[in-house]
């Protein structure tokens, strides 16, 4: 069996090549472009614009946005059919591509991020370092070694360093907004710069996926920021070890909370403006391709497209936001669907452009596995989509046994 | 003893000599100059077949049941009220034998007219594949045909993407990027593509534009001819005689 045929259902005059070669993997990929990208943004807006109501959600951003760089290769290997081949992109970069500039722009970013999070941390690796050390049993030996390594032979704890690391987190915040934008910039550019797809091929589509990222970025944050410190409240009023981080409970800060989602709403404003923009152009100078084009976008797409990514993704989020009197459980539902809005934007994108043939006579219908049969369908299935969004929150429980997430 | 001075000089001389003649042996034999491989499909002639899909799949190692082909042929019935029913089951490996376009029945008398249309890869001067392979896997060779490297090929479909024509599929074996080039290893043996070998009718034919004697080039700079779909700016280099713009 050809590649994609498992899932693809054809319909009409369809050429016998294609099927939905990029499925959910692809899907994944720019979604998790698009969070690295929006938690780094906001990280920035403490570091660079100093908002110092979001100073602990940037630390917590700062480093969920090195969680979630850690995942963002996984789709693409997962969606490689010779993953092992993946690092020939490095070896024989062909930079006519936009595929190939993902080496260099996610090391240039990683290093970035790694620096800022060294600096961040700089104080607490020498400190703990400086406590951990002569101590008893292997744990405290181990750990010891990893903040000894982590410290980078920097003890230097003066009044002028922690001046010098500051000034080196502002520049490096403000150095990494332009370089997470253009990571997720190119990865629309990966879409919109194909000409032969009716749908991608729009000079907007990096635009869009940037607004889109940073409004993905900063909901997934908050959601995960408040479930942390929600959790953690939970043990500790329980009498239990604290769940995540050290000392005493206190709960989600409302003010921060809000603040966040202001600039949430106001990000999101802007990405559907250009996402309607893009549908009224294409509507209104009707080319070619139009006729098609509407038949999957108001007849065979409406749902995914009206219902769930615009109604529910979008208006809803926004309806809750905007209304006065914003609670912590009203601002988790908006959350939770604004980034069921970004995940669908995504789909819509890349299998909505995939929805309909080169022929502009036939169509193809996505049909994703799921209970795989072989590695093949676990990859390109649900179960393939779910490792790949749980594999960030491994990344972050891992990074916080090193740098708590949550300080008081 | 021969000094260093005449050494040297002889040397240089001797060198010279043998570049000339090697030279001059390459230009007398042809074998020096590239060609630039350009197809010619005359729709009028293609009955529907399917003859060369199979030599295709033969010649190329595309499993036969496999639902991916390096070559089809398009079947297009006009109607009476200006439907369009267009198909290429399987593409086109068994050939066409029922009058039932996407599996309806056409009475013969709703048909304006019917057609059949072969397609290959357009081995674009400008080809959008070659543009978008991250690792340089899909290339140009000098005589412009697009080949690809199975062995550097990462698998991440991009080229497939990109491609207008549908042309480009995965092996199902290899698992690389597969599509026609022309039969290259027949062209660079001397011989024709498989599919213009196996066409009992003349329909698909091979030339060399840079040949100002080659009759299938003398076509397509006198005939009037199209390419498809040039709105992309690909400069495809196989060429339609009797085109209809139903043709997708």
């Amino acid at each position: 069996m050809v590649h994609g045929e498992a899932w693809t259902i054809k319909e009409f005059f369809t050429y016998p090549n294609e099927y939905i070669y990029w499925s959910i993997q692809i899907v994944m990929y720019p979604l998790m472009t698009g969070l690295v990208a929006g938690a780094f943004v906001l990280s920035s807006l403490y570091h660079v614009f100093e908002r110092k109501e979001l100073k602990k959600m940037a630390k917590f951003s700062l480093t969920f946005s090195y969680a979630l760089l850690l995942s963002a290769p996984l789709p693409l290997l997962f969606h490689l059919l010779h993953p092992l081949r993946g690092l020939n992109v490095f070896f024989t970069p062909h930079f006519t591509s936009a595929i190939a500039a993902f080496g260099v722009v996610f090391f240039s970013y990683a290093a970035i991020v790694a620096s800022e999070i060294w600096f961040v941390n700089r104080r607490l690796f020498v400190e703990s370092a400086l406590r951990l050390r002569g101590a008893e049993g292997i744990g405290n030996k181990v750990k010891g070694f990893v903040y000894r390594m982590c410290s980078l032979g920097a003890y230097d704890l003066s009044d002028e360093a922690i001046r010098k690391d500051e000034r080196a987190v502002r520049f490096l915040a403000g150095l990494g907004i332009p370089v997470a934008c253009f990571l997720h910039g190119y990865a629309g550019f990966i879409f919109g710069s194909v000409k032969a797809n009716a749908l991608w091929m729009t000079p907007l589509m990096p635009v869009i996926f940037i607004m889109s990222a940073i409004v993905s970025g900063i909901a997934l944050c908050m959601l995960t920021y408040i479930i942390v410190v929600e959790l953690r409240r939970f043990r500790l009023n329980r009498g239990r070890k604290p769940w995540m981080s050290s000392p005493e409970a206190r709960g989600t800060e409302m003010n921060a909370i809000k603040m966040t989602s202001k600039y949430l709403v106001f990000f999101m404003l802007f990405a559907v403006s250009l996402e309607l923009l893009d549908l009224v152009f294409r509507g209104y100078t009707a080319v070619k391709h139009w006729d098609i084009l509407r038949t999957v976008i108001y007849e065979r797409d409406f749902f995914s497209i009206f219902v769930l990514q615009y109604g529910l993704g979008n208006l809803l989020p926004l309806v809750i936001f905007l209304l006065p009197g914003l609670t912590l459980k009203r601002a988790v539902a908006g959350l939770i669907l604004v980034l069921l809005g970004v995940f669908m934007m995504r789909w819509n994108v890349v299998i909505g452009g995939q929805s309909f043939s080169l022929t502009l006579s036939g169509y193809m219908h996505y049909n994703i596995p799921v209970i795989p049969r072989d590695f093949e369908t676990y990859k390109e299935g649900v179960f393939g989509a779910l490792t790949i969004a749980a594999s960030p929150f491994v990344f972050l429980w891992i990074l916080n046994k090193l740098i708590p997430v949550i300080e008081e | 003893m021969i000094s260093r001075r005449e050494f040297l000089r002889l040397g240089l001389a001797a060198s010279a000599g043998i570049g000339l003649s090697a030279f001059a042996a390459r230009a007398y034999s042809g074998k020096g100059r590239t060609p630039r491989w350009v197809f010619l499909v005359d729709t009028y002639k293609c009955v529907g077949c399917g003859l060369c899909v199979r030599a295709c799949k033969l010649e190329n190692e595309i499993p036969y049941e496999v639902n991916a082909t390096r070559t089809w042929v398009e079947r297009y019935v006009v109607k009476k009220d200006g439907v369009v029913v267009a198909d290429a089951p399987l593409g086109a490996r068994d050939g066409f034998t029922r009058n039932d376009p996407q599996g309806i029945i056409v009475p013969d008398a709703d048909i304006a007219k019917a057609f059949f249309v072969p397609k290959l890869c357009n081995q674009c001067t400008n080809p959008p594949c070659v543009q978008v392979c991250p690792v340089g896997a899909t290339y140009q060779s000098p005589d412009g045909v697009v080949l690809v490297d199975r062995t550097w090929c990462i698998g991440c479909g991009y080229c497939i993407m990109a491609c207008p024509y549908g042309m480009r599929f995965f092996h199902p074996l290899y698992k690389t990027a597969e599509k026609c080039n022309f039969c290259y290893h027949r062209l660079s043996a001397g011989m024709k593509p498989a599919c213009v070998d196996a066409c009992p009718f003349g329909a698909r034919l091979i030339g060399d534009m840079k040949d100002e004697n080659d009759p299938v080039a003398n076509i397509i700079r006198t005939e009037r001819v199209t390419v498809l779909k040039e709105e992309f700016g690909t400069k495809p280099n196989v060429y339609y005689l009797n085109y209809d713009s139903v043709i997708r």
